[in-house]
């Protein structure tokens, strides 16, 4: 171990360099999925609406005349310059997609982090220290159903609780159509942009309660059982013993002994759910009107519009690629048992 | 497969009753799925009894029990119909991700080199992939070539759960491939398809029981939710429980309930049931996970704490008498 092997750097270095694989096995999955196995795009999007010469010209026009291999490496270098084409049905560029409609994501999934985590660090260290109580039962339950629920009918009970409390409240869409017009775009992500001009801010956040709650809900459950097995685990460390042996009050060894260590985990599952949290925004999206990349995903897959479809999908596969790897290398930071 | 039964029966506390609560929820769905034409007042797609059209989103009622939809459905018939729809999702699913990701499993753990690396490097690619993402690539591609029946359903999903059947068998090869009595077989002369056939198939298929009954839980949310996105089964196909949902969305909006709130349930219940199905076989099966009942020191004077943590024995009621 005292060579470079365990050295912090040399770690880092392979967990990037291994992104290169990873990337190439991911696009070469999407090629063939998207690519090959159809057979021709343009008369599976277009067929019976067009004559065979106008089709012509739009398979030449997405180079897909040319032979698959030389379609193929287009691909990939397109990739590597993060150029994700654009979509067949309205020819808008699939960068100008994330770039306007990927901030709306990236507040539901940031709002949706935040509810997972304040209630479910709590929720699972209640259980954990109280393990087999009634209340242990009952966390676990909830854990175990708001991970089963569909978070698509979680968020329709919301939008009924919601609209049988207080029908003014909204709960369909990122903004009201007016605040969407007026505020000035900078950033492309709403809630910033509102907080910056300093407009109908309220009106903005009233929108992402529900749902950052609904898919909250779903990564809560995720949240609670981690923590309370790690917080069960880290009970039975013999420091725990040998804190309580030296009478220090049980509250104060949860408090500083035990959870302190269940966290390290929990913290390392949690940011390696990207993939679950991808899935559940394409389908709360979908539940709340919400703007994002989930919508535009669905929209496309029905519109048939394999250009977009595979643009956007290879971008989810490089966000999910890169997180794993911020966090890989974050928890190597924090957890020097983490390099081998 | 009594000596299973029995085994199962010895659980103790708690993991025993998520198990039976579990299979009996898991039971009533499947009779409502066999069942179904003889339950079901109507048919998935029936809108008009003699002539009569239904009343469109009619309230709960002695005539509809759950009320009507949006299409003039009887809700609680699509409900039931919509069990059978799921349980034949399902099984097909699961089925079609057995064939494709044991034989994988084993090929790639018995053949190790570069065979191993490959397949482990695709499926874990796979793997790590959102699970929706890939149903509905794959949902995207079979509709234009299977339709959008139930088979389709069910190959939209194979593909999600193929790699983590092919995960544990491989695993669970290479941990056997050098176990004493496969290294006995091989000096006797057997070739490679007469061990993975005989002697590390039986091995590898015992960790299957508890992936199977927890994907098939997994399985049905990415089948409602497939459907929920509109790109499931269609209504006329069969019934399925998502699509309901997609269609209640807009009269949840406005205000009216019941469309929403019973093809939900029966996802969540079906879902937890199966979920308890898995984890409680898991605690029974998995020699890892059973909690080991050792008898605490016992001290004359009942008032010495027992310390937090520890296993309180039962006192063995069950007279299974298995360990």
């Amino acid at each position: 171990m005292s060579s470079s092997r365990g050295s912090l750097p040399h770690y880092i270095a392979i967990r990037i360099l291994l992104i290169i694989p990873m990337m190439l096995v991911l696009l070469t999955l999407v090629f063939i999925l998207l690519r090959v196995a159809p057979g021709d795009p343009v008369s599976a999007a277009a067929g019976g609406k067009l004559n065979e010469h106008e089709l012509d010209l739009r398979r030449h026009a997405l180079g897909l005349d040319r032979p698959l291999i030389v379609q193929y490496g287009d691909y990939l270098w397109d990739a590597v310059r993060l150029k994700f084409g654009n979509a067949m049905s309205d020819g808008t560029p699939v960068t100008t997609l994330i770039r306007d409609h990927g901030g709306a994501t990236l507040t539901l999934t940031v709002g949706a982090f935040i509810v997972a985590i304040a209630l479910g660090i709590p929720l699972g260290r209640y259980a954990g220290r109280y393990r087999d109580s009634a209340a242990d039962a009952g966390i676990r339950l909830f854990g175990i159903v708001v991970y089963a629920a569909p978070i698509f009918w979680v968020g329709i009970l919301l939008i009924m609780a919601v609209n049988a409390i207080d029908r003014s409240w909204p709960t369909s869409g990122i903004a009201s159509p007016v605040t969407i017009y007026e505020v000035p775009t900078h950033t492309h992500i709403l809630l910033l942009d509102s907080l910056i001009a300093q407009y109908d801010v309220v009106d903005v956040l009233q929108h992402h309660v529900l749902p950052c709650l609904a898919l909250g809900l779903m990564l809560s459950g995720i949240v609670t059982r981690l923590t309370r097995v790690n917080v069960v685990q880290a009970l039975k460390g013999d420091y725990v013993e040998a804190a309580r042996a030296r009478g220090i009050p049980e509250s104060r060894v949860v408090r500083k002994h035990a959870f302190r260590n269940a966290l390290v985990p929990v913290i390392t599952v949690i940011g390696l759910q990207v993939a679950i949290t991808l899935s559940g925004a394409v389908l709360t999206e979908n539940t709340f009107n919400w703007p994002g990349l989930g919508t535009d995903l669905v929209n496309y897959v029905l519109a048939r519009d394999y250009v977009a479809v595979q643009g956007l999908v290879t971008f989810f596969a490089f966000i999910v690629v890169v997180v794993s790897v911020v966090v890989d290398i974050v928890n190597a930071l924090v957890d020097p048992r983490v390099r081998y | 497969m009594l000596r299973l039964a029995r085994r199962l029966w010895g659980t103790k506390g708690l993991a025993r009753w998520i198990l039976l609560i579990g299979i009996v929820i898991t039971a009533i769905f499947v009779i409502l799925a066999i069942f179904a034409p003889w339950i079901a007042p109507y048919g998935f797609a029936q809108n008009r009894v003699d002539g009569a059209k239904f009343v469109k989103l009619a309230h709960p009622s002695g005539e509809h029990w759950l009320g009507t939809n949006d299409q003039f459905y009887d809700i609680w018939s699509r409900v039931i119909w919509g069990a059978r729809t799921a349980l034949e999702v399902i099984l097909l699913s699961v089925f079609f991700s057995l064939i494709v990701g044991v034989p994988l499993g084993l090929l790639s753990g018995y053949a190790g080199r570069a065979t191993d690396k490959l397949l482990v490097f695709v499926m874990d690619a796979l793997y790590a992939f959102p699970s929706l993402l890939l149903a509905i690539v794959m949902a995207f591609l079979l509709n234009a070539k299977v339709g959008n029946g139930v088979v389709a359903a069910a190959l939209s999903l194979t593909v999600v759960y193929i790699p983590q059947y092919f995960r544990v068998v491989r695993n669970t090869t290479v941990s056997v491939r050098e176990a004493t009595f496969v290294e006995a077989a091989r000096a006797l002369g057997a070739g490679p398809v007469t061990i993975m056939r005989r002697y590390l198939f039986g091995n590898v298929v015992q960790s299957v029981p508890v992936i199977g009954t927890l994907n098939a839980a997994d399985a049905l949310g990415t089948l409602a939710s497939l459907g929920f996105l509109g790109l499931g089964i269609q209504p006329t196909e069969a019934s399925e429980w998502g699509y309901d949902l997609n269609r209640a969305l807009d009269d949840a909006q406005a205000g009216t309930w019941w469309p929403a709130l019973f093809p939900g349930l029966a996802i969540v219940l079906l879902i937890t049931a199966l979920t308890f199905v898995g984890e409680g076989l898991n605690e029974s099966l998995n020699p890892a996970l059973v909690r080991r009942r050792v008898k605490p020191a016992r001290f004359d004077r009942e008032d010495v704490p027992v310390l937090a943590g520890d296993e309180v024995e039962v006192p063995d009621l069950s007279g299974g008498g298995t360990r």
